[in-house]
């Protein structure tokens, strides 16, 4: 296993990791110092340089978006930081925010300083009351401090920061349909193009970055692009925060190379620690719920954006849920073909008809009711809201309709046999266990 | 008579927390703050009822169908009165791989209650996930949140209800 500096967790546990006492004891704000002694457009070209890839699920060049803000434009420029996190399998940005807020605000300062930028938006998911509360303080503490407010830091550049929640809706987090909700509308995704660095939040060009990904930038203007850039690989800066949940002993956030494979991050022991007793990995979904699901023979694999892409599925958000042999796959498809059918926003055909039918036929397989052709049903609904591969190529106006239909391609492709035998045998083989439980409520 | 919607200290908590709101929003771009102005509401009233919504929308220059609009599209605002305790069980997948359907039927069965039903005392539901999936099972009342759940945890929980 590869051991990387921690750029992220570095403080968390650390008493008072959550204050700006305890943040400034650690050398805090200092990067903000080094960037205002620079011209924003240095501070661009740093991240650039850096190899920071956007950390919300599509891997995103950071500088290079910073870099598509329109030069010498009459209206303001807004940030977005994206806190809405509710990728199914996700919980490292809830860990950011409730354990080192600042180094999230700090990253936040530099990054308006470079866009020239005088108000950022937080949009937090309205579940986050605790999050939301830790951050609030930290924006009051920053704002008391003279960092925030009519002057950045003591020089004179006015910055508003204020955190707006939201109230429970997963199509919130697409970055324009987070605009329409931060423009106070319901959250409906727009029409690519224009993107947001062009016309964003009040017509106005915007940044959208997700929290990790803000949260990487004091480190890389602090120790330099080459040395952040050398932690990663050649395409993809630093480490990255991973969050393994399901079937494992030592489920959590850990912050890992980009080298780091499937394999070690669930069998070492200061990783996942291995399978529960008797055990075995059956199935690994790598980037989050809307990632193509991998089988236990394809696990050695780089969690990584260009390594994972190589394997037809993704690095997403960094959510990885592990599931082992006790498991029914029927059943774990359909829960998360079910969360889409409950997320579609309605306003594309495909996705809001689709996906409430990939629920039906998948719960009818599941239920002992399928018949010959239900698969090929199922494929062709998942077909109809998005081909694969390749990803993105998906017939709806956002890409929750990909996130959707991936899932249901790879999860029948790469274990047929299962769906087969459960419409063969007219009742699901897992019985009333079909999770296998273990754990706290096992 | 109307029935008030706010009693004074209610009415000057909205509206000295509308002024604090709207100070982050561009003088032309009131409705923005819609999201924060229906949490503000539903903060006071526990819910949103219609004679808030109207206030809302008038305090932010738009119509009272826009607040309807929003308010119905987020499963945390209520248009209608929920029970006294709002119970948010999450059985998305990583939940559910270590005992979330579990979780819901010993709720179910401790309250009486089916899932996405209500009564004056309790709203029982299904969520989506809530980005706790390394701790779970999880869920949330009232949006305090809950985690790495056991039966004995779970029954200590239900003992709090009153
Ligand atoms: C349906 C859907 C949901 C998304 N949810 C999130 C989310 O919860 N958090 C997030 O940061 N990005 C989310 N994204 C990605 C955002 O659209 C956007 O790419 C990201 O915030 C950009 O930030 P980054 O470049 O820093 O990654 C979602 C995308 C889609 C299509
Ligand atoms: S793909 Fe689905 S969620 Fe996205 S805009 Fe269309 S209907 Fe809405
Ligand atoms: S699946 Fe329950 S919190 Fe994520």
């Amino acid at each position: 296993m590869i051991e990387v500096e921690k750029v992220i967790t570095k403080n968390w546990g650390r008493p008072g990791s959550n204050t700006l006492d305890g943040y400034r004891s650690t050398g805090g704000y200092r990067a903000l110092e080094k960037a205002l002694a620079q011209a924003p457009a240095q501070v661009t070209e740093e991240v650039k340089r850096s190899n920071l890839r956007g950390r919300g699920g599509a891997g995103f060049p950071t500088g290079m978006k910073w870099g598509f803000v329109p030069k010498d434009n009459p209206k303001p420029v807004y940030l977005a930081v994206n806190a809405d996190e509710s990728e199914p399998g996700t919980f490292k940005d809830r860990y950011i925010l409730e354990n080192d807020p600042h180094l999230l605000l700090e990253g936040i300062a530099i990054t308006c300083y470079a866009l020239n930028c005088h108000q950022a938006y937080i949009y937090s998911r309205g579940e986050f009351k605790g999050p939301s509360a830790t951050l609030d303080r930290a924006i009051a503490e920053a704002y008391a401090a003279g960092i925030f407010g009519k002057q950045l830091m003591g020089k004179p550049f006015a910055l508003d920061v204020y955190q707006v929640r939201g109230a429970g809706a997963y199509i919130c987090g697409e970055e324009t349909a987070l605009l329409e909700s931060l423009e106070g509308k319901k959250g409906w995704p727009r029409l690519k193009p224009p993107f947001p660095a062009v016309v964003g939040l009040f017509g106005a060009p915007t940044v959208v970055n997700n929290v990790e990904t803000l949260a990487n930038v004091p480190a890389i203007l602090d120790r330099g692009a080459a040395w952040y850039a050398g932690l990663g690989t050649e395409k993809s800066g630093g480490t990255r925060l991973i969050c393994l949940s399901g079937s494992v002993n030592r489920p959590g956030v850990y912050e890992c190379s980009m080298k780091t494979t499937l394999k070690e991050l669930i069998f070492e022991p200061t990783l996942g620690g291995g399978m529960p007793p008797g055990r075995q990995v059956k199935a690994v979904i790598p980037g989050g719920s809307s990632a193509p699901v991998l089988s236990a023979d394809e696990l050695d694999v780089a969690m990584e954006f260009e390594a994972l892409k190589a394997k037809n599925t993704m690095a997403g958000s960094g959510g990885v849920i592990v599931m082992d042999d006790a498991t029914c796959l029927v059943r774990s498809l359909w829960r998360v073909a079910r969360f889409y059918a409950e997320e579609s926003c309605g306003q594309c055909t495909p996705c809001r008809e689709g996906t409430p039918w990939q629920t039906r036929i998948l719960r009818k397989i599941e239920e002992g009711r399928g018949e010959a052709g239900d698969l090929e049903l199922l494929l062709h609904v998942a077909s109809t809201i998005a081909p694969f591969p390749p990803i993105g190529l998906g017939n709806t106006i956002c890409a929750l309709g990909d996130a959707a239909a991936l899932p249901v391609h790879s999860f029948v492709s790469k274990f047929k046999l299962e769906f087969q035998s459960h419409i063969a045998q007219r009742k699901c083989p897992f019985g009333d266990a079909p999770w296998g439980h273990f754990g706290g409520f096992a | 008579m109307a029935v008030l919607l706010f009693s004074a200290e209610q009415q000057q908590k909205f509206d000295s927390g509308l002024v604090e709101i709207l100070s982050h929003y561009p003088a032309d771009r009131k409705s923005a703050a819609m999201l924060p102005a229906l949490r503000l509401l539903q903060s006071l009233k526990g819910w949103l009822p219609p004679a808030g919504l109207e206030q809302v929308a008038e305090r932010l220059g738009t119509t009272r169908e826009k607040a309807y609009e929003v308010a119905t599209f987020y499963v945390m605002f209520f248009t209608r009165q929920p029970g006294k305790y709002v119970l948010d069980v999450c059985t998305n997948l990583s939940c559910s791989l270590r005992g979330a359907e579990k979780v819901l039927a010993a709720l179910e069965q401790k309250l009486g209650l089916k899932a996405g039903s209500a009564n004056d005392r309790f709203t029982l539901r299904e969520t989506e996930c809530l980005a706790s999936c390394g701790t779970g099972p999880c869920l949330q009342v009232n949006e305090d949140h809950h985690e790495s759940l056991t039966p004995a945890k779970l029954d200590a929980l239900v003992a709090t209800f009153t």
